[in-house]
């Protein structure tokens, strides 16, 4: 046997492995992530398409919708501000006990939902710390939208500042320092200099931030008091129509959010393909 | 360089300090009304709390299932991540950028979208009941099911960027000595991926352990058998039972912490690892 075609007859076997491998693992994805996401579709649409539209022309889903957006559009940007100036100390700076602020930025990835949600009840609740004082106040966070901002912004938290982290750090520092040397100011400096080169980053953890509120359920079914029409977002919608053996009208709502899921993983691996270098060094996990 | 840094850049007093406390607003006065409603109990109070059987085998469930749903993703994760970095073929960036679905789909999306796939009445669960007489919703498996879903994306992200950094002459160096390929994968690959697959399975553990959304539309709910720890927080909640509910809250945070440290030091390992001469 020449050496040529001893490789091929051991090039066989290993063609074989490759293509169980790629079976198996397209047999896992399928399974578990396309089928579910094909279910609540499929779910949504089995009484036709008129039922789909009416479950959703409804007032209870144009107030969640509403509430759902109000809140992610305080959220986000609450975030962003303080993922930005995270990052610019950690990244930049050195400082006794940044380690230890790192592992506090990351810690609401780890904290259950529920207990996310539980903490500002032990706060702002009736037997909570700052409870007897709001309700003498006559001031609502509990039960009503502040509770519901707060509680999400405690969820998403990290994930602005997860991304711009190891950008800024694996960037360097050298352009803002020449910026200040030519006189830039530190705001100059920061909008000319800074923002360029993290934007698709910051869009990028924008995006993902994003999709979390909107989806959040835990953590604000904790807070929210679940008042229909008033602090209500989609998800505790679902899960309202869900346990009124609404099924048409919990999936109908549900395939909104689905599709907003598909949008979001749409145009992150967009950003990832297209800006992939300006994106590098984001460290995984967490999402 | 440090200080001199420090002089020419602007902003360090601003952005640490708005960081700070915009941490100790949002995360750390929170955190000390927990723990402070939590001491209210005493510690024979919890201990209380804890010996209920109702609460060990929702413990039992939350810490239990996590551990065989993350050991399945760390498992499922290591061979999708291989797939991914290793084979070309049609479709993959398409099954690269679906692995961060659970990231994306909303929890109570995934838990009534699972539920109706593995119901007794559902796509599969009828064909798993009828075959095999297996029930996968309404029952602890249904739970593990839903938290293999939300941590699914951790191990195969983590995996990836390591599994494409890896230095291919190792392998070849272990062929031309003679090394069978399953060889080279158990003693060469594998111990050069265990720090990046311990961190995913941790971070899968994390994710299931406190995980929600998706469990109690699919898990039933029933009290000893398929309830889950967060579960018994909000309905203590419910019950007006805040201190046993803050007393549950900060033994998932404990948890939450012990971890965290897992993970740090887990990261540092795996540092060290990298600058590792070859």
């Amino acid at each position: 046997m020449t050496a040529a075609t001893a490789a091929r007859a051991s090039a066989w076997p290993r063609r074989l492995v490759h293509a169980l491998l790629i079976l198996a693992a397209l047999g896992f994805l399928g399974l578990f992530l396309v089928l579910p996401l094909a279910a609540a579709f499929v779910e949504a649409l089995r009484k036709g398409v008129h039922a789909y539209l009416t479950a959703i022309d409804q007032p209870n889903a144009y107030a969640a919708i509403r509430l759902t957006l109000l809140v992610a559009a305080i959220a986000v940007p609450l975030n962003l501000v303080f993922g930005v100036a995270a990052a610019w100390a950690v990244a930049r700076f050195e400082f006794p006990g940044k380690a230890w602020l790192g592992a506090l930025i990351d810690l609401p990835f780890s904290v259950s939902p529920v207990v996310a949600g539980l903490v500002y009840v032990l706060l702002f609740g009736a037997q909570g710390w700052f409870g007897p004082w709001l309700g003498e106040h006559g001031i609502r966070i509990l039960f009503a939208v502040p509770g519901l901002v707060l509680a999400t912004v405690f969820v998403t938290l990290p994930f602005v500042a997860r991304e711009l982290n190891p950008l800024m750090q694996a960037q360097g520092s050298e352009e803002e320092e020449a910026a200040r040397v030519l006189g830039a100011s530190g705001w100059q400096m920061f909008f000319r200099v800074t923002l360029p080169k993290i934007r698709w980053a910051l869009l990028y953890g924008v995006l993902l931030c994003n999709a979390r509120p909107m989806g959040e359920f835990g953590a604000v079914s904790v807070v929210s008091g679940h008042i229909r029409g008033l602090t209500t977002t989609l998800p505790l919608e679902i899960e309202m129509r869900y346990n009124e053996y609404d099924y048409v009208g919990a999936f109908a709502v549900a395939s909104l959010l689905a599709l907003l899921a598909l949008v979001t993983l749409a145009a992150k691996s967009a950003l990832e393909w297209r800006y992939g270098d300006e994106l590098a060094a984001h460290a995984p996990g967490g999402h | 360089m440090a200080a001199r840094r420090r002089r020419v850049l602007p902003g360090f007093g601003l952005g640490l300090g708005y960081a700070l406390a915009y941490l100790g607003l949002i995360v750390l006065l929170p955190l000390a009304a927990l723990a402070w409603k939590a001491s209210g109990i005493g510690v024979a109070g919890l201990l209380h709390l804890l010996a209920t059987p109702r609460t060990q085998a929702a413990l039992r469930l939350s810490f239990g299932g996590a551990f065989v749903a993350a050991l399945a993703n760390a498992a499922a994760g290591l061979l999708v991540a291989w797939v991914l970095v290793r084979y070309r073929f049609p479709g993959r960036r398409l099954l690269d950028a679906l692995v961060d679905l659970p990231f994306a789909l909303p929890t109570a999306v995934a838990g009534i979208a699972l539920t109706a796939l593995y119901a007794p009445n559902g796509w599969l669960g009828q064909a798993l009941m009828e075959h095999f007489g297996i029930k996968v919703a309404y029952s602890r498996l249904g739970v593990i099911v839903a938290m293999v879903f939300v941590g699914f994306p951790f191990v195969v992200r983590t995996l990836q960027p390591v599994l494409a950094a890896l230095d291919r002459e190792m392998e070849e160096a272990a062929e031309s000595l003679g090394a069978r390929r399953w060889q080279t994968f158990t003693r060469v690959i594998l111990p050069m991926l265990a720090p990046a697959l311990l961190t995913g399975f941790a971070l899968a553990l994390a994710r299931a352990v406190g995980e929600y959304g998706s469990v109690i539309f699919i898990a039933g709910n029933i009290p000893m058998r398929s309830e889950i720890a967060p579960l018994l927080i909000v309905q203590k909640l419910e019950a007006f039972d805040y201190a046993g509910a803050a007393a549950l809250g900060v033994v998932m945070l404990g948890f939450s912490f012990v971890l965290l440290v897992a993970l740090s030091l887990l990261q540092r390992w795996s540092r060290r690892w990298a600058e590792q001469p070859a």
